[in-house]
């Protein structure tokens, strides 16, 4: 056989896909968390739900309507080849699209949770010393909640990483763009390489143990509200 | 006490008369229009599993219940009937697939292929569907293959191959002329039929496989894909015959 027996393509593409999209996440997730917990507004029942539906919807769903969005005809596509000249679909960047929506509600949930946790009287006694509310979000509020960004980004970072359905939809299996750890290890099973489907897998399950064993810790005295 | 005889014969009422047949995603289409026919004619009626023709060899070989299997190449079948999975002296070809190359715009030969520089070009994944090897021989055969490496996408069967053209993702895609001629098939575009001396003859095979031994109307359905019904739906299709 001419190829390796482990291809490390495919791990390195998941953590960089994975990395990029918790950074995204953390920043969309935080003021949509941060809303959440102050508003009073009627729609703050609308957008937990549409935060949430990933997390009900199948895959499928999702993969559906991102290769209508993201494809050269599609409202997101389009305009962005117009741009520059590729579409989303088939691209690094198109998973990227859709791990964020895809993984939202594991950041999004964590962190409103903590918020809510924190409660009123320290952003009140900070702005009351004089602090800004940017200011006192960032330098009373964010420490204060550093449990739940750490949940939030060991959860966001595993269950993008653990992505399948949509990137099967929407990837098109190129090594180094879209063929990701799970899509490798599906190729793998299909073709019967069952040892590098082995290796590959009980990676994966190790890392996703430890994984939440991390969360369970971090979260030893908060109760955990993720799902 | 009823209950449990009724409860009991039960397997033995879903098997009489329904055939479990999993089939390469090029034959879907045409297979439908056969199994209405059939159950016609019969009262028999057809189950349908499709996928690639990898993905069913390996669900197949760790005994899913298929009863009979219609692949899209004739190794498949062959390594079932060599690994004591399907039925010996049963495999027989049901016709051979013609591979076109097909978009929605204006699709003019090898030309379209050499003027791609933006855009995507799909083929089936090589590696489990016999149409994606086929394409891959095409590409090889006319020097594209390494050059046009970054404008590949894989679909994972020959239908999410046709599916990423379709919906605009992909500019070109290789798929089965079966997919193109399907009277069902709303979408215009233009299709190439690639000359068959440019890639490996795609010999699609059927094979009865163990469990479908018990199963009369499953040998029955095999003998039915031999007939004048069953063959005028796949020519209306653009499937050939070994005689031919």
């Amino acid at each position: 056989m001419d190829f390796p027996l482990i291809d490390a393509e495919p791990i390195w593409l998941s953590l960089q896909l994975a990395g990029v999209t918790v950074v995204i996440l953390l920043a969309l997730g935080t003021p949509i968390a941060w809303w959440l917990t102050q508003t009073r507004s009627r729609f703050r029942v609308v957008v937990e739900a549409l935060v949430a539906l990933p997390l009900v919807l199948p895959p499928t769903v999702l993969g559906f309507y991102l290769l209508i969005l993201l494809g050269s005809h599609g409202w997101v596509g389009g305009p962005v080849q117009a741009l520059t000249g590729s579409a989303l679909s088939f691209s690094f960047t198109g998973l990227v699209f859709a791990s964020t929506l895809y993984s939202l509600p594991f950041v999004v949930q964590p962190l409103h949770s903590a918020f809510e946790s924190i409660g009123k009287t320290p952003m009140e006694t900070a702005q009351s010393l004089g602090a800004s509310r940017l200011d006192a979000f960032f330098s009373v509020i964010t420490p204060l909640a550093r449990r739940g960004y750490l949940t939030a980004m060991v959860l966001g970072f595993a269950h993008t990483l653990g992505e399948f359905g949509v990137v099967l939809m929407v990837g098109g299996n190129i090594p180094g763009k879209t063929k990701v750890i799970s899509i490798e290890i599906y190729d793998r099973v299909e073709v019967l390489e069952y040892a590098q489907a082995h290796i590959l897998s009980i990676g994966l399950l190790i890392f996703s143990f430890l994984v939440l064993v991390m969360v369970y810790s971090i979260n030893r005295r908060l109760p955990m509200q993720v799902t | 006490m009823w209950v449990v005889v009724w409860i009991m014969a039960l397997p033995q009422l879903a098997w009489s008369g329904e055939v479990y047949v999993a089939v390469a995603s090029n034959f879907l289409s045409p297979l439908k229009e056969i199994a209405t026919r059939y159950k016609e004619d019969t009262g028999d009626r057809l189950i349908l599993i499709s996928g690639s023709t990898g993905k069913l060899y390996a669900q197949a070989r760790h005994g899913a219940p298929f009863d009979i299997f219609l692949a899209g190449d004739s190794k498949r079948p062959a390594l079932l009937e060599r690994e004591g999975m399907g039925v010996i002296g049963t495999r027989f070809t049901y016709a051979i697939g013609a591979l076109v190359l097909w978009g929605l715009e204006r699709v003019q030969g090898e030309e379209s292929l050499a003027q791609m520089s933006k855009g995507k070009l799909a083929i089936a994944n090589p590696k489990t569907a016999p149409y994606g090897r086929a394409a891959q021989q095409v590409l090889e055969s006319l020097g594209f293959w390494k050059k046009l490496q970054p404008s590949l996408v894989r679909g994972e069967n020959i239908a999410q191959t046709l599916q990423f053209v379709a919906t605009g993702n992909a500019m070109l895609g290789f798929v089965a002329k079966s997919q193109v001629e399907d009277p069902r098939f709303k979408f215009k575009g233009s299709h190439w039929e690639v000359p068959v001396d440019m890639h490996e003859p795609i010999v699609q095979q059927a094979i009865l496989l163990n469990r479908g031994l018990a199963n009369s109307s499953a040998k029955q359905f095999l003998e039915y894909l031999h007939g004048a019904v069953a063959k005028n739906i796949m020519r209306s299709y653009g499937f050939r015959f070994l005689e031919e």
